[in-house]
């Protein structure tokens, strides 16, 4: 059940998008489809799983002085497969993501892990955390993209759902759509979590 | 187009157009974190145009000196960040013996950037778009001041704000984001300054 938590936590409590407000460079960039969203999120959560897993594996063999530069290399790592497998497999998600994909190695949620949950707990519970922490990172994307493409583009997933005579505002698919978005929605999730008591 | 007017055009495009935080989305995290007060953003800038100019040269020439002539372009990410999380350390030690009152203004800033996605961003997209040394510097530099002017006309903004009643639910980050939002429309004006 503990572990179950562990799942859960990344998920609500310390849903990376809205709560610890980490990696919003990719947050903002990659949500104006909700492809793209579903990519990075992907992409995301599988550099984030491996390198919990190993750097809970090494964490006693690396001495505490060259930990963050040891952290960096294992990340860098996995983003260097992620960026191989994509190129390889999914050429058309590789190209919309573009830059993005070789930055999720800056991507300070993934460094933030490492830090404080890797490096102080065994493989599968640090498994589990780069799973819960990839699930609220994904929808976290999944949620902001959604609304841009809606209301953007009128489309959700390239599916047309607003009808013919939705003018799209093409202003939610630009950069501030993208800054107006997130805000929004993070006020949203904030007065939510305050009436349930300020404790979600 | 003879080199200065390309030069110019990269100039104008990376501080204006394609400016690296509201058209970008690049360096947002020091851009919403270090932009409370207008003092503070002026030193993150300022480091970061440093450190930024810097890589965007040293990344170029590992690229075509190293990466390119042994066929190991895939390692690209990893050689980057190596080499910008070094340098970083490296002018972060340089400061500290040479100008003791520049590390006093940079210092706390200097770690911060190693994880500042604008450095490794442009640093990638120079090689992408296949500029030549001189452009590299070019872009490297346009994007840093173009990154500062963000950063220091939002703290400005946000000074201001300190004293205005906002609702509860908005106060802290989204409210900064809804601002970074009208100020990345007022720099969509810019689009048509380059064809």
């Amino acid at each position: 059940m503990k572990l179950f938590k562990v799942i859960t936590n990344g998920i609500f409590n310390e849903n990376p998008t809205f709560r610890l407000v980490l990696g919003t460079c990719p947050t903002l960039a990659v949500t104006t489809a909700a492809v793209n969203a579903l990519g990075m999120g992907a992409a995301t959560t599988f550099v984030l799983v491996g390198s919990n897993v190993v750097i809970a594996m090494l964490k006693n063999f690396i001495p505490e002085q060259v930990r963050i530069p040891a952290f960096v290399v294992v990340i860098a790592s996995f983003v260097t497969v992620v960026q191989m497998l994509l190129k390889a497999f999914l050429p058309a998600l590789n190209e919309s993501l573009g830059i993005f994909i070789p930055l999720i190695v800056v991507n300070c949620i993934i460094l933030a892990r490492a830090e404080s949950f890797a490096s102080k707990n065994k493989v599968i519970p640090s498994l589990l955390d780069g799973i819960g922490i990839g699930i609220g990172f994904t929808l976290g994307l999944l949620l902001i993209a959604s609304v841009r493409e809606i209301l953007g583009n009128g489309t959700i997933f390239g599916i047309s759902v607003m009808g013919a005579a939705y003018q799209p505002a093409l202003m939610m698919i630009l950069a501030p759509g993208g800054f107006l978005v997130f805000g929004v929605m993070m006020a949203l999730v904030n007065k939510i979590s305050s009436k349930k008591g300020g404790n979600a | 187009m003879d080199g200065f007017t390309r030069i110019m055009l990269i100039l104008l495009s990376s501080i204006l157009v394609n400016n690296f935080v509201l058209s970008r989305f690049l360096g947002i995290c020091p851009f919403l974190g270090v932009s409370r007060k207008v003092e503070t953003a002026v030193g993150m800038g300022a480091a970061v145009t440093f450190v930024m100019a810097l890589a965007s040269v040293i990344t170029w020439l590992l690229q075509y000196y190293v990466l390119v002539p042994l066929h190991i372009e895939y390692m690209q990410t990893i050689a980057f960040i190596l080499v910008i999380a070094a340098l970083v350390q490296f002018v972060e030690m340089f400061i500290k013996k040479s100008s003791p009152t520049l590390y006093q203004s940079l210092g706390v800033y200097l770690p911060l950037i190693t994880t500042n996605c604008a450095v490794l961003g442009v640093a990638i997209l120079n090689i992408n778009s296949q500029y030549n040394l001189i452009e590299t510097l070019i872009n490297g530099t346009g994007g840093a001041l173009g990154f500062m002017l963000a950063i220091v006309l939002f703290a400005g903004i946000r000074e201001r704000m300190d004293t205005n009643d906002i609702a509860k639910s908005f106060l802290g980050f989204p409210i900064a984001l809804v601002t970074a939002s009208l100020m990345s429309i007022a720099f969509l004006g810019f689009q048509g300054l380059i064809k």
